[in-house]
């Protein structure tokens, strides 16, 4: 019951109820008035007040002033790899975030209500204390990092120290996703398909992957946006190095730091336009899929 | 005997439940029994004086003030916008969901930039605040708001998809025997959402008290004055007193500990009354 799987299970569930809604009167019951008129001012006032704050101080700078600061090497270098190892993690987090959600899934065994419990443990826990725990574990001296300078492989102070961060605190995602769609899964296409004496393989290719692949995607992309944003954990591992390892949240409170106002401003437009089209795009694509489900 | 599931065969079970419980050993568990175990690492008798120590206390009394404040202020809108968009079919609900979802994509450092360029000394409310002696940013006020900001999402979200499932039918029939509409939502909506309810306070409290990129920006980090405990956090972690960040951080992941059981007993009890 995590934000990821509500925002999958509003959608399904809207379309299971919307007959109903419509036979029902909704004219007999009250507070229209009273809810909308809270939830607007509440919404004006936390979210698009603040919003337009953003957009007035970005608005007063010149196209020419706006593009320099956007493009400035330095911010370049973050983009790049912010983008990289936010892909790197959310790609990962589809392999890990499919096994974790086919064991819990597919087997009873025991400690499975444990392990479905830490699944979270990463919307739990306060990013900054992640953020330190990982730096302290993959430092030189660190449980992990012993292990690792044998091998010749540093993570601390390094992107890789980034993706490590943002594989951790998006990781309850794909498989908050993953999980309810594979629960749901039809049995019979399975028994039908190896009654045919079908290789597991391709059971699994042609009838399960086919099934759960879009809540797979949606749970790769919901970490893959956070990971773009996350800030708490990351900068404590990543040594924040200009060019090679901080990333674009920390770009903004650099320039905060310098007191350029307008710079961070616009670097975060950036940010900002980059999260709000991916959200968009997140939502449009769901509900067309699931009117597809449904034309079914 | 037929095979009828695939991944059944005893040495691909053994296996993928094996890596899955390494996975989540070397990535959730070794990580949390770390938090503790460098905060003892200097013995019980530091670890009580790291927590008692002044500082600490009154980023403890903040952070508690501000999930004191936050949290009853979006269950009443989670309650209220929840109660609109699933009792009601009006022009614009759909986007009035999608506004909601804006700061689960936003990164929390841009949204403590958004106050601060609203509120602080050189933005055009700021500056009217400023006239009127008000200072929200750099005080605990901004760390209100940007964590209101933060976590309004939580209480809604939850309640969302469960009132849509369950329907309006019973709230109908309460009003068609003549119930008011208070007693309609004490007697009739608040028992039907009450589980979901008190797990978004909960996921909203966890975030409110955690919350650090957004509060960062418009704390100021004055110690005793503006620090939360996760900016304490991260104080002590940059004075190089490990231990003492890792005693404040217990707190918060002792929160998280107590955030997981909550859930699950829920979950558990929601199973329960479905069968």
């Amino acid at each position: 019951m995590t934000p990821a799987n509500q925002l999958s299970k509003s959608f399904t569930y809207k379309s299971l109820i919307s007959k109903s809604f419509k036979v029902t009167g909704r004219q007999v019951l009250p507070g229209f008035a009273l809810s909308l008129g809270i939830s607007l001012l509440f919404i004006s006032l936390v979210l698009l007040l603040p919003l337009s704050g953003l957009l007035i101080q970005t608005a007063g700078m010149s196209w020419a002033d706006y593009w320099a600061v956007v493009t400035d090497p330095r911010v370049m270098a973050s983009y790049q790899v912010t983008l990289l190892m936010a892909l790197g993690a959310s790609l990962l987090n589809g392999l890990v975030g499919l096994l974790v959600a086919w064991v819990l899934v597919r087997y009873t065994f025991p400690g499975k209500r444990l392990i479905d419990a830490l699944v979270d443990l990463p919307f739990a826990l306060p990013t900054a204390v992640a953020g330190i725990t990982l730096a302290t574990l993959f430092s030189a001296s660190g449980w992990y990092g012993q292990g690792l300078a044998k091998l010749g492989i540093q993570v601390a102070y390094t992107p890789l120290g980034i993706l490590i961060a943002m594989l951790f605190t998006s990781l309850p995602f794909v498989v908050r996703n993953v999980q309810p769609v594979m629960e749901d899964l039809n049995s019979g296409d399975e028994e039908a398909a190896l009654s045919l004496s079908a290789k597991d393989w391709t059971v699994f290719r042609r009838v399960i992957f086919p099934a759960i692949w879009p809540a797979l995607v949606m749970g790769v992309v919901l970490s893959f946006i956070r990971s773009l944003g996350e800030f708490g954990a990351v900068i404590f591992i990543a040594g924040n190095m200009p060019y090679l390892s901080e990333v674009t949240s920390l770009m903004i409170f650099v320039r905060l730091q310098e007191f350029d106002y307008a710079a961070a401003s616009a670097i975060a437009s950036v940010i900002l336009m980059a999260s709000l089209l991916l959200l968009f795009a997140v939502n449009v694509w769901q509900t067309r899929y699931l009117k597809r489900l449904k034309g079914n | 005997m037929h095979q009828q599931r695939i991944g059944d065969q005893p040495w691909l079970r053994r296996l993928l439940i094996g890596l899955a419980f390494l996975l989540v050993g070397i990535l959730l568990v070794v990580p949390l029994v770390a938090i503790f175990a460098q905060a003892l690492s200097a013995g019980l008798n530091i670890f009580w004086v790291n927590l008692s120590d002044k500082y600490t206390l009154h980023a403890i009394g903040l952070t508690l003030l501000v999930a004191a404040l936050t949290v009853p202020l979006n269950l009443v809108f989670g309650v209220f916008l929840a109660w609109l968009v699933t009792r009601f079919e009006f022009p614009g609900r759909r986007i009035l969901m999608t506004l909601i979802d804006i700061p689960f994509a936003v990164s929390p450092v841009v949204a403590g930039l958004m106050y601060l360029l609203l509120y602080g000394s050189n933005g055009w409310l700021g500056s009217w605040l400023m006239d009127h002696d008000l200072q929200l940013m750099f005080a605990w006020p901004g760390i209100v708001m940007v964590t209101v900001f933060i976590t309004c999402p939580f209480v809604a979200r939850e309640l969302i998809p469960l009132m849509q499932q369950q329907g309006s039918s019973e709230e109908e029939a309460a009003l068609s025997l003549g119930a008011s509409g208070w007693q309609m939502f004490r007697r009739v909506t608040l028992p039907n959402i009450k589980c979901a309810l008190l797990y978004g306070v909960v996921l909203a409290n966890a975030r409110a008290v955690g919350e650090f990129g957004a509060v960062s920006v418009v704390s100021g980090n004055i110690r005793g004055e503006t620090n939360t405990l996760p900016l304490h956090v991260e104080l002590l972690y940059q004075d190089y007193n490990l231990v003492g960040a890792f005693t404040s951080a217990t707190l918060l992941a002792v929160l998280a500990l107590l955030t997981l059981v909550v859930k699950t007993f829920l979950e558990w009890r929601q199973q329960q009354s479905a069968r």
